[in-house]
């Protein structure tokens, strides 16, 4: 077990390593530059660049940039005249992390539910609700949803603050769009799942034993049905991280999301590689945890390895 | 074998020996059903696979003629009638704040993400299906080397290679499909790598090869037809896909620009606007909403009828 977390954990730093090549490659190829200011004389511009380091050779660069970046070093905006990437991403953190906690825990509670009850009312009404839902959920994406929620919730009915970031009763909606996502899948899944269970031997064997509906339905059906639901961790990973982009966009939380999208309008390069990295130790730490439950779970897969 | 008066004479010519052998029994009654047949006609069953593949149609058509069936065009200005609300009589979609009908730009739009999507998942499945058939047919190191690149690839986020390609390219049609497709083949390469592997290992490919047929007969007779299938259940969750981060990208404004449409820029141009005129996102999203749900239902509805197996 230890070997296979270790090399899953190497698996993990190469991938990371690869993105942070490959975004500064990329930043090379970039037009335009975040000092085109036409007043500026070339020699006011070579002394910005020089500041900032910019008139050394690319490999000087590289270097630079990858023993920065290991010591958590993300280099300076060139948005807010200089205050550290990581500086305003550790201001901002915060909002994003309660918003999308938040939204884990309403989605995730919600999407169970609405999961065990089309399992357990199969066929029925009820199903083919939940069914819907889920699809719709699935395939109504969050830019609809927040612009219709903050039309209907907010400016028609006056039930939530419409933007902004002042209270716990203004995350309430943002948390809500976000949530509606998480909920589909899990329901989905959940649903899937239950079902498969349900028809298993061991099922049918607690209940002819005399064991009450909802012993059998939470110890031997749901547990069971659980597991599988790892799988979903990294999907959810991305549905609450593109999700955040929008949902802080649209409601004006100054959230990473929000910051983000701000920073790729107005060319600020180095806050949106900061950014982007924060994303992907993000993608990568949730791939993680996939694989180190699964082989916590399916002792196979330690032995065969990833996806074999 | 007396019974009251009754006499029953049974003669020869009444009885007639029936023509049947052991044979007849292996005949069949009816033509014999191909994968092909065999999977529609358990699709044609699926009413709501063929609803939803109706509003695919229905939406393709309108892509392709929307724009004509209107005497305006969608990108022609005209600041007398901005902001027209929709109407049966008028505009049917309402107009913008340059006065453009919003019943062209929503199909105009339509064609651009559908054309976007179509060509995104072609690219894929190309680069997918040759990779992944490579790799699985080859096996050995081969394999091993090609499968810890893709490791490495599947776990670099979508949105994080979408937005550096986005923000080098020159926006635009291009970029997207580009962006796209890149992100998306490798998990239709592992899709279709575990199924050569395991028709590797089935017996009418062993018998063909030792009949003598080279590499390019196995893979073109043996191993395309049967994981075209595959392709096509990837298809239909890959378009959707696809025009949810085409229209993701233009909402964060690193997609289409104007004045060219796609459903995305419309609704984040809606969105901008929808407190004083809800029609303009509504239109758009509903455009969008239609296509995802129809292809998501639509491919679960070929799943089960091109593969029974994976039913639930």
């Amino acid at each position: 077990m230890i070997g296979y977390t270790l090399k899953r954990l190497v698996n993990a730093c190469v991938i990371l390593f690869v993105i942070a090549t490959a975004t500064w490659f990329l930043m090379q190829l970039l037009p335009g530059s975040p000092f085109n200011d036409e007043k500026l004389s070339p020699e006011a511009r070579a002394q910005i660049e020089a500041k900032y380091g910019l008139d050394d050779p690319l490999l000087v660069q590289y270097v630079r940039y990858i023993g920065n970046l290991a010591q958590g070093d993300l280099g300076n905006s060139y948005q807010y005249s200089g205050k550290p990437v990581l500086e305003i991403i550790l201001e901002r953190l915060p909002v994003s992390a309660f918003l999308g906690a938040q939204a884990v825990v309403l989605g995730v509670i919600g999407g169970l539910l609405l999961g065990v009850i089309g399992a357990l009312k199969h066929n029925s009404l009820a199903d083919s609700g939940t069914a819907l839902l889920a699809v719709l959920g699935i395939a109504v994406p969050e830019f609809v949803l927040a612009p219709l929620a903050q039309y209907w919730l907010a400016f028609k009915l006056g039930i939530f603050p419409p933007a902004f970031f002042e209270s716990w009763w203004h995350s309430v909606l943002p948390s809500m769009v976000l949530a509606i996502t998480v909920a589909a899948v899990v329901a989905t899944f959940t649903r899937t799942e239950m079902l498969e269970v349900l028809g298993q031997d061991y099922v049918t064997l607690a209940k002819s034993k005399g064991l009450n509906k909802v012993a059998v339905v939470a110890r031997h059906v749901l547990r069971n049905s659980m597991i599988p639901l790892i799988t979903i961790i990294v999907p959810l990973t991305a549905a609450l991280v593109t999700g955040t982009l929008i949902v802080e966009t649209v409601f004006a939380i100054p959230g990473i999301g929000e910051q983000f999208v701000r920073s790729i309008q107005v060319n600020d390069y180095s806050m949106i590689i900061g950014t982007t990295m924060l994303f992907s130790v993000f993608f990568v730490a949730s791939y993680l945890i996939q694989d180190i439950l699964y082989g916590i779970i399916d002792p196979r897969i330690r032995v065969v390895g990833h996806g074999d | 074998m007396e019974r009251g008066d009754r006499q029953i004479t049974l003669t020869q010519d009444l009885f007639e020996p029936v023509k049947r052998s052991v044979r007849d029994a292996e005949e069949l009654s009816a033509p014999p059903a191909g994968f092909w047949s065999d999977a529609w006609r358990r699709l044609k069953r699926d009413r709501i696979a063929l609803l939803a593949g109706g509003i695919i149609f229905l939406v393709f058509i309108l892509a392709v003629v929307g724009p004509w069936l209107t005497p305006y065009t969608p990108f022609a200005q005209d600041l007398e009638r901005q902001y027209r609300e929709p109407s049966l009589s008028g505009f049917w979609f309402g107009t913008d704040e340059f006065g453009r009908s919003m019943f062209d730009r929503v199909w105009v739009g339509t064609r651009v993400s559908l054309y976007i999507a179509l060509l995104a998942t072609a690219l894929d499945i190309s680069i997918g299906m040759s990779y992944g058939a490579i790799s699985g047919y080859y096996g050995g190191g081969v394999d091993n080397v090609m499968q810890r690149i893709i490791e490495v690839l599947v776990g670099i986020p979508n949105l994080v290679v979408i937005i550096l390609m986005m923000l080098i390219l020159e926006p635009g049609i291009i970029a997207i499909t580009l962006a796209l497709a890149i992100t998306s083949w490798p998990s239709s390469a592992r899709l279709i790598r575990g199924q050569v592997l395991r028709l590797k290992e089935q017996e009418f490919f062993l018998a063909s090869r030792s009949l003598g047929a080279g590499t390019f007969r196995l893979i073109v007779k043996h191993l395309i037809p049967n994981v075209f299938y595959i392709v096509i259940i990837t298809l239909m969750f890959t378009v959707p896909s696809a025009i949810f981060f085409e229209a993701f990208l233009s909402f964060i404004g690193l997609g289409i620009q104007p004045p060219n449409a796609s459903l995305g820029a419309l609704i984040s141009d809606g969105a901008d606007q929808m407190r004083f005129y809800p029609y303009l996102l509504i239109f758009p999203a509903i455009v969008l909403a239609l296509i995802t749900v129809s292809f998501r239902l639509l491919g679960d509805g070929l799943r089960d009828a091109l593969d029974p197996r994976m039913r639930m």
